[in-house]
């Protein structure tokens, strides 16, 4: 009986026509394949991606060299130096985020009183060295120039949580 | 802590029993029984104001809760320092603090270590009900040592008590009264007590901070290490704070017996220099008469050469070194150990005196004689030829403390100087006049006492008839019953220096008291590691007498050791110093700066300065302190006894065993031979008097190679100004006004220096501050003549 059963699968071709059909209902099924660069998935204004720092309206930057960011990175990757600017304010003289260490935990955007260091969406950023990770103030406000528009909608977006 | 008896009362803190003293307030009980309760304006060092109201406490039977810090305790009483009674009435003052209180931690330099932001999250509310418009304070300069964010002060008053206190100077008050009270000078003005810093401690809040460390850093990115200061002979107790292997501050580490819980600006604020742009990183060496930054091999293997050239071609005899006082015993040890071993006992470490008669007999080290807090408990004090005050702030704050205890003082000085206690009696003098002026006293006290002068005093103080204010004096020192005599800086760096010492020592012992003299910095260490011409380790006999500070100066000198010393700015004299220098064939120096030994030196070594090195300073007490590097030597600088100890094995004296500072520590030993008995110089005649003499002062700002090249130190009212300080009588007899430039001759050196009008000066004498470079020609003792071109 066994063996009829087996010579029946084999004669009809029932599991080649079973994978066909597998095969078949995803031929006609709507497409989910993102064509990246060109296409993308879309993104929580949440995202945790590359950091920037950000300004306010006038130009100045934001970060008071408060330095909350630095101690409560659990990676080790902020590092601050601070000193105060002939104007009498409190101002970082040097703001690295090593994005080798950085772990996107997002804690130094939570910590952060003025709202300076953020992270954006931006997820596709490379180096070519070790070193090319190694974000420094200037890159860091550059990236926050840039983005503001984003980012400031995406804080506003989500401000009713915060 | 008040003591009215031996009856010991019985509380109850939170359920606790606890036995204290009558008179106890219950903030102090709870301390003992190791509950804490919150508190701003309560400080154990200074008075109960009681103004904060943070430390509300319910007690058993009283209707209100009271403050802590004000409610001495009761027998039997009952505190209850966490019932809802007690939480209500502390988040309602949490309450009333934070109202005016600015929400701006973030940029404030005490977020991290503020007991306001401590104590908000334990006992304030999550969210502010206040609506109405906050007080706002302009801030005003209180100099370069501290910065102000009046806004945030919460008047608890701790700075204004500090300065009434223990500062002496009430430089800070509060004017206004509720809302509109304000802490501040009353005039504009800068707050200039040499203990000024301490306030920045004290403030609870963040409206007092420190100028020099002012936003670089955050106090939990420091790393804390114990050090000991090398300033002056007080040895104050420093933590020094440390990030990236650099100095960010010095605060004061508490310890009751040395500094209590303060130091010094000098103590805090001459890190600075030690990151500063003067550093010297790297090893130089003269090539043709150009400096070249060379390494360690070269450079040694080159001092080695010059030294052993020097040696060779004119015999040990003619090498010196000369340390300065603020090196550790253990580079003492291992500077004296290396020329003895060449042969030349020329080792010196006291630049700036020039009387060294009484050598053979002096005391082991130059020291108190007593402990830190006997001082406190003296009822008599000879101050003699001492600005105290700005030479050993923190024994000048002893003696404060004693003056306020009843003790009188008297200054026989050659300037009349403010001190932070009242002088019952003032002798003020031309420098030449001390030794006379000492004496007359002496007199005044053996005929006070009724205790006969031995023979050769008896003869020096012939003819000499006391005075009013010497009779006053000798009155209440003979009926004192701890009097102390204490020699200073002024009396050290005296021509007649040898008799001072004498004199104030006949007087100590015609007085039954305590001869106390009070060198600069780690100078005990200095004398018992050896680091004198006369004596080796311990006060050993040297083989041979060596060649003083001052004769070595003399021109005649082929080779020269420096350690951290800067003899052309900071010797008795620093034209002769700069002049024996530049003659010698051969000057290596060990300095931690780019100093004035570019100018003559042939090899300059970077010597780590005290954060950066291990090793021992010895305080006045004779107390030792170890104490081990806070930082990692900057650039290639290496430590002085590391690099004195190679030097040896270039130079044939090897240091086997001796290759850390604990081996060196056990080397130097212990006592061989105790020579503590004093013998004072056998007096002569009296010099005569001559014309207008000079007074030179090392002001507190320029006193050693850190100091000078610290920025807020230069910056301070404490820096000497450079000029011609007389009174206006003498200012008559040359013709000269205040403003007026005139040319200052002494021993064949001018210098035009700016006139200023100083009553404090006494006739005969000019006032003018030393180790500045505009003054540093000038010798330190000697006749000066104004005018003339």
């Amino acid at each position: 009986m066994k063996a009829i059963r087996k010579y029946l699968h084999s004669f009809l071709l029932l599991e080649l026509l079973r994978g066909m059909a597998l095969t078949g209902r995803h031929f006609f099924a709507r497409k989910i394949t993102v064509q990246y660069p060109d296409e993308r998935t879309p993104q929580s204004p949440r995202f945790r991606g590359l950091h920037a720092l950000r300004r306010y309206p006038n130009g100045e930057e934001r970060c008071i060299a408060c330095k909350l960011c630095e101690a409560v990175c659990p990676a080790l990757a902020i590092t601050i130096e601070s000193e105060q600017r002939p104007d009498g304010t409190r101002r970082t003289t040097r703001y690295d985020i090593d994005l080798t260490k950085c772990i996107f935990c997002g804690f130094c955007e939570e910590s952060c009183p003025v709202d300076s260091i953020v992270e954006t969406r931006i997820l596709d950023y490379h180096g070519e060295k070790r070193g090319d990770l190694l974000y420094t103030k200037e890159m860091l406000l550059a990236i926050g120039d840039q983005y503001e528009k984003e980012i400031a909608a995406d804080r506003a977006q989500d401000a009713r949580y915060r | 802590m008040l003591n009215f008896g031996e009856t010991k009362l019985h509380i109850e803190i939170d359920g606790k029993e606890v036995a204290v003293e009558e008179g106890t307030m219950v903030i102090e009980a709870a301390e003992a029984a190791g509950i804490y309760i919150p508190r701003f304006c309560y400080h154990k060092k200074l008075s109960v104001a009681a103004n904060c109201r943070m430390c509300l406490v319910e007690v058993e039977r009283v209707a209100k809760p009271v403050p802590a810090c004000a409610t001495p305790v009761t027998e039997g009483m009952r505190v209850f320092t966490h019932s809802e009674k007690t939480k209500t009435a502390q988040q309602g003052v949490m309450e009333f603090l934070l109202i005016n209180h600015p929400l701006d931690c973030p940029i404030c330099d005490q977020g991290g270590e503020c007991e306001l932001q401590d104590l908000a999250v334990g006992y304030g509310r999550d969210a502010s009900r206040y609506q109405e418009a906050k007080r706002i304070i302009k801030d005003q300069d209180l100099g370069p040592f501290i910065s102000t964010e009046m806004t945030r002060c919460i008047h608890c008053t701790r700075c204004v008590r500090f300065g009434q206190e223990i500062g002496g100077v009430m430089e800070l008050g509060a004017t206004g009264r509720g809302e509109h009270m304000r802490i501040g000078t009353y005039v504009e003005a800068t707050v200039d007590s040499e203990l000024s810093g301490n306030v920045i401690d004290l403030c609870p809040v963040g409206a007092l901070t420190s100028k020099p460390y002012r936003y670089t850093a955050r106090s939990w990115e420091l790393t804390r290490h114990d050090s000991v200061s090398p300033h002056d002979c007080v040895g104050a107790n420093l933590i020094v704070e440390t990030r990236r292997n650099q100095v960010m501050r010095v605060l004061p580490r508490e310890n009751e017996a040395v500094n209590e819980v303060w130091i010094a600006d000098r103590d805090r604020f001459s890190y600075v220099a030690l990151h500063g742009p003067e550093r010297l990183k790297s090893p130089l060496v003269r090539v043709d008469g150009e400096w070249r930054e060379v390494d360690w091999e070269i450079a040694l293997e080159e001092a080695a050469r010059g030294l052993r050239g020097v040696v060779e071609r004119h015999g040990p005899q003619a090498l010196g070194a000369l340390a300065s006082p603020q090196i550790t015993l253990e580079e003492g040890f291992l500077l004296q150990r290396l020329m003895r071993g060449l042969g030349s006992d020329n080792i010196d470490h006291r630049l700036r005196e020039r009387d060294f008669r009484d050598d053979e007999g002096a005391p082991l080290f130059p020291g108190l004689g007593q402990s830190l807090e006997d001082l406190e408990r003296g009822d008599a004090f000879v101050l003699v030829g001492s600005h105290i005050r700005k030479e050993q702030p923190l024994i000048a704050h002893r003696l404060r403390k004693a003056f306020l205890e009843g003790a009188r003082l008297a200054a026989v000085n050659p300037v009349d100087y403010a001190f932070t206690f009242d002088l019952a009696d003032r002798v003020i003098v031309a420098p030449s006049g001390l030794p006379e002026a000492l004496a007359r006293l002496l007199v005044a006290v053996s005929q006070q006492a009724q205790r006969a002068l031995s023979e050769d005093v008896a003869r020096y103080t012939q003819g000499l008839v006391p005075q009013a204010a010497d009779r006053r004096v000798a009155e209440w020192l003979c009926a004192a019953k701890r009097p102390s005599v204490l020699l200073g800086a002024l009396a050290a760096q005296h021509p007649e220096a040898a008799v001072i010492r004498a004199l104030a020592a006949h007087l100590a012992q015609t007085i039954r008291g305590t001869y106390a003299r009070l060198a600069p910095g780690n100078a005990a260490g200095a004398w018992l590691a050896g680091v004198l011409p006369h004596r080796g380790p311990w006060g050993a006999a040297a083989a041979h007498r060596g060649r003083s500070a001052y004769d070595m100066l003399g021109g005649d000198l082929k080779g020269f050791v420096l350690a951290d010393a800067e003899p052309a700015l900071d010797s008795a004299d620093g034209a002769r110093a700069r002049a024996a220098l530049a003659a010698a064939e051969c000057v290596v120096a060990l300095s931690a700066f780019r100093s004035e030994a570019l100018d003559y030196a042939q090899v300059i070594l970077p010597m780590a300065p005290f954060t950066e090195t291990d090793g021992t300073f010895v305080n006045a007490e004779g107390r030792w302190q170890s104490f081990a590097a806070a930082v990692k030597p900057a650039g290639e600088t290496r430590p002085g006894w590391k690099i004195l100890r190679v030097l040896g094995d270039l130079l044939g004296v090897p240091g086997e065993g001796l290759d850390s500072v604990a081996e060196i520590r056990a080397a130097l030993g212990t006592a061989a031979q105790t020579q503590s008995d004093m013998h004072p110089l056998a007096l002569g005649e009296r010099a005569a008097v001559t014309g207008l003499e000079r007074i030179a002062e090392i002001s507190l700002a320029d006193s050693d190679s850190i100091t000078r090249r610290a920025p807020p130190m230069q910056a301070s009212r404490d820096h000497g100004v450079a000029g011609v300080f007389i009174n206006a009588a003498e200012a008559r007899r040359h013709k000269l006004g205040a403003g007026s430039e005139v040319r200052v001759a002494m021993n064949g050196v001018a210098v035009t220096l700016a006139v200023f009008l100083d009553e404090r000066v006494p006739d005969g004498a000019a006032y003018i501050p030393a180790a500045l470079p505009q003054t540093a020609a000038l010798a330190l003792a000697g006749a000066v003549s104004l005018g003339g071109s």
